[in-house]
């Protein structure tokens, strides 16, 4: 399975030249108190000159450690237990300290994951990208300083030379990328591998980063390792994609191959999941050119998802359950002193939303998305406007009006990491909110938990486990199922399924639509990712700086998106481009 | 950073103000009449009695003493103990023996303590860093005063290597082995520290970037993770620097220094107010000064810690 005709697939590539890089079997390790606990179990795979190969997989697939053997960059514990890495013929696992450092940076570049994490923040950017520049002798001194100038230029940062001695903490992400890509591209290597490299951004800064990092390559030559766990992003900006599973390499070969014909289960299965594919799917389906029958045939973990989407033009009740009416938001921020500035955070936003429906708001950070999930949360108080829930003005609600108002609508976060309390086990974790609320006796409660943790299909076992024994999805289910305790009529969901891989993304998402045709809920979701938006939602609402510049059915918005900006959006969506199916 | 520093320094005058009060009520509501503990066992005449108490305003109400004194403190008058010895004389003779130890006390935590904090970080599980910490565990437990003796005993009797007592100069190289003795608690707790930063910086993301950029293992480990290790000691170092400042009773008493502490310790006893006050006035003084410069220092190490204005 693993070997899985390998010579087949590459048959396209030229014989002639030698691969600049070729991983035969390679095996890596992680020594734990248990023994050896393998992460990659033989992994073989070939990349040509100026050739661009994705790796893809969810997180724990082995696909960052397979990237950070070759120019070992293993964690601590980790290590290459058999196998070979050949760069340009030589073995890179045989090669001293010394030598691998010399092949770092000057030969193999490195963009990492997270811009926020990955600059040290108490050095200023033109230090740390001189540093490479220095460490790899591209230039030195005087000729240094030029040269990241350069480089940062390059890499799209246009005001480089006024920007060197600011520090990582005064850039945004997307700069903070650009900085990172400089870096990793500032000796001219032969090799880039580029481990998610947008992962933590906004859409539309991501594909503004990777058409210039497709650029700067194809200028340079530069051949691309790229790691991703976003199948349509891959098969966009690769020619060849190996799909990885457990530390395996299941499926390999060209990316629109794979794409149109996955023929491993797991590979077929992240092709239904993939939002951005699915929401292609979508539209593909309402275009009668398209070849509905093989659209379909690809998986089936979204149709329910898919029949949803296309029955969404069901009978609306006539009365908004939530109404936003000209809502603003002023925060003022502290200058020092006894000054301080405005920041208009939500402008005068309007929006209706009807009882069992879905509304998705959706920008990019900093559009006010979240800040009017908290006003409708009443976690915080607006500056104007009017919020009804109900029929209720909610803006004035105290003691135990206020908590009525808050069984109703109840809130799941983004982060399933940080938004459980480690020292409470999953039981009281779900209980909690119907202590605060005094709901039933023990009895009752324990009753109500073994019955929310059916609903969100977790067995009732694990009410005993606390969260650090569980998987980002399961603690996202946990998340739900607290939300749903009260029986609220409203769940406002924040960024719900940002932060989860894309198959468990799917199920999350399916768990949703179930639950709100179970229970009638009705969902005000808010994101960033349109494709996500696509699925699940009835309504969406584009917001830009505070306002909302769009507001139209699902449909509306993605089949004729009349402001320029919801056109950006939608454009930005990874495999857009991508022809599908052919 | 200016106009923050003078912030602070402004918000010293009423931190000098509350802690000098509390001090001098907290004094003369002590117990013992500080007339009667003068004379020990003779008696003074009452005429005596009455003239000492007119002269340091004791038959008045307490904040008028304490105006009174306040008056004469920012005058630059300090008093005089009651044996009749200014009290300035007592602080210029004390204060640079306290502030010698300290800083060579401070020297020695701070350079071993770095030092050895960064080996172990960078070797954890192994056995350089087992014996850090069984060390420092150790120097943590054990109460300065035994340390102190055994040391004395050590490299004072055994070994010859130092006077066992500080003489009234107090010159540096006799400060030497107080100064280990003063150090080693804060050295346990450093080594700890730097440890633990160094040890969870070596696994941030930018140190893993900055070895894939080509640096040498060296220029990682100094530049990229011994300064941002360095913040939480720093923090460390500035409060300790304050409170070596104000003395160590106890390292002071085995080595017979005439410091602040023991000074301080003996003005109590004989309920001296005015060397009292004065002296924990200064004190006050050294730990707000501490204190901004912890601040100050910190904001130099991380720029992301910049202080409104």
């Amino acid at each position: 399975m693993t070997q899985l005709a390998n010579e087949d697939l590459y048959q396209t590539v030229p014989e002639s030249t030698r691969p600049l890089l070729e991983i035969r079997d390679l095996e890596v390790g992680f020594q734990t108190q248990h023994g050896l606990v393998p992460a990659v179990r033989g992994v073989s795979l070939t990349l040509h000159e100026g050739q661009t190969l994705a790796i893809v997989g969810e997180s724990g697939s082995g696909k960052t450690t397979t990237a950070q053997a070759i120019i070992n960059l293993l964690a601590g514990t980790g290590k290459v237990t058999a196998g070979e890495i050949l760069f340009e013929g030589r073995d890179l696992t045989k090669l001293s300290a010394k030598e691998i450092q010399d092949v770092r940076g000057r030969l193999i570049g490195y963009v990492p994951q997270d811009p926020m994490s990955n600059l040290n923040p108490v050095w200023n950017i033109g230090y740390q990208v001189e540093e490479a520049i220095k460490a790899n002798n591209v230039a030195q001194g005087k000729e240094a300083r030029k040269r990241t100038i350069e480089v940062l230029q390059e890499a799209g940062l246009s005001d480089a030379a006024d920007r060197l001695k600011q520090y990582p903490h005064q850039f945004s992400g997307g700069m903070r990328q650009r900085v990172l890509i400089g870096i990793g591209l500032s000796a001219r290597p032969k090799l880039l591998i580029a481990d998610e490299p947008t992962s933590a951004l906004d859409v539309t800064v991501q594909r503004q980063i990777l058409d210039h990092l497709a650029t700067l390559t194809r200028d340079y030559g530069t051949s691309v390792l790229f790691i991703t766990h976003d199948l349509g992003l891959a098969a966009e900006r690769a020619e060849q994609l190996v799909v990885m599973y457990k530390g395996k390499i299941v499926e390999s070969g060209p990316s629109k191959e794979i794409l149109a014909n996955p023929q491993h289960p797991y590979t077929q299965r992240l092709v239904a999941a993939a939002p951005s594919l699915a929401s292609r799917r979508i539209q593909a389906k309402k275009n009668p050119q398209a070849d509905a029958e093989k659209i379909y045939s690809e998986g089936s973990l979204d149709t329910g998802l898919i029949a949803r989407a296309s029955r969404r033009e069901s009978a609306a009740p006539d009365r908004d359950l939530i109404s936003v009416q000209g809502v603003t938001k002023v925060y003022r921020i502290r200058k020092g002193g006894f000054r301080s500035d405005e920041l208009l955070a939500v402008n005068d936003v309007s929006f209706g939303v009807k009882k069992g429906t879905t509304t998705a708001i959706v920008g990019e950070s900093g559009s006010g998305k979240s800040t009017v999930a908290k006003l409708i949360l009443q976690l915080e108080g607006i500056t104007s406007g009017k919020i009804e829930f109900d029929g209720q003005d909610v803006a004035g609600l105290k003691g135990a009006e206020l908590l009525k108002f808050r069984r109703r609508v109840q809130p799941v976060f983004q982060d399933p990491y940080g938004s459980l309390d480690p020292q409470y086990n999953v039981g009281n974790t779900i209980a909690e909110p119907l202590l605060a609320h005094k709901v039933g006796t023990a009895k009752e409660r324990q009753a109500r938990v073994l019955e929310l943790l059916d609903q969100v299909s977790l067995p009732s076992a694990t009410r005993f486990r606390y969260p650090s024994e569980l998987s980002g999805g399961q603690r996202q289910r946990i998340a739900v199922a607290r939300a749903l305790a009260l029986k609220p009529d409203v769940l406002v969901l924040d960024e719900a399924v940002s932060a989860l891989d894309v198959l468990v993304q799917g199920q999350i998402l399916n768990l949703l639509t179930e639950l709100q045709a179970e229970l009638d809920l009705t969902y005000l979701f808010i994101t960033h990712d349109l494709a996500v938006v696509r699925l699940v939602a009835d309504n969406v609402c584009v917001m830009k700086k505070g306002q909302i510049v769009e507001a139209a059915t699902t449909d509306e918005v993605f089949d004729n998106p009349r402001e320029l900006y919801t056109q950006e959006l939608l454009s930005a969506i990874p495999g857009g481009n991508f022809e599908f199916g052919r | 950073m200016l106009w923050y520093t003078g912030k602070r320094l402004l918000q010293m005058i009423p931190v000098f103000f509350g802690a000098t009060f509390l001090i001098y009520f907290m004094v003369f509501s002590l117990p013992g009449d500080p007339i009667a503990a003068l004379y020990g066992d003779r008696t003074p005449s009452p005429g005596v009695i009455a003239q000492i108490r007119a002269q340091y305003y004791l038959d008045q109400p307490l904040l008028v003493q304490y105006f009174h004194y306040m008056v004469g403190f920012l005058q630059g008058d300090l008093g005089t103990t009651y044996s009749g010895r200014p009290v300035a004389d007592v602080m210029a003779s004390a204060f640079p023996v306290t502030a010698r130890l300290a800083m060579l006390a401070l020297l020695f935590e701070a350079v071993a303590g770095i030092l050895v904090g960064l080996i172990a970080g960078l070797r954890k599980g192994k056995f350089f860093d087992t014996s850090a910490l069984v060390v420092s565990l150790l120097l943590i437990s054990v109460p300065t005063f035994v340390i102190g003796f055994v040391m004395q005993f050590v490299f004072g009797v055994q070994l010859g290597w130092a006077r066992t007592t500080v003489s009234g100069e107090a010159p540096l190289n006799e400060l030497i082995l107080p100064a280990l003795v003063l150090a080693s608690v804060s050295f346990a707790y450093i080594v700890r520290l730097t440890r633990a930063s160094v040890s969870d910086n070596l696994n941030a993301d930018f140190v893993r970037t900055a070895t894939a950029k080509g640096l040498s293992r060296p220029r990682v480990v100094t530049v990229h993770v011994l300064r941002n290790s360095l913040v939480p000691v720093v923090t460390f170092l500035g409060v300790d620097l304050g409170s070596l400042m104000v003395g160590a009773i106890v390292t002071e008493g085995i080595f017979n220094i005439n410091g602040v502490g023991g000074t301080v310790y003996k003005a109590i006893k004989l309920g001296e107010g005015p060397t009292v006050v004065s002296f924990i006035a200064v004190m006050v003084v050294i730990f707000v000064l501490a204190n901004l410069l912890v601040d100050l220092l910190y904001a130099a190490l991380d720029p992301r810690i910049r202080y409104a204005k």
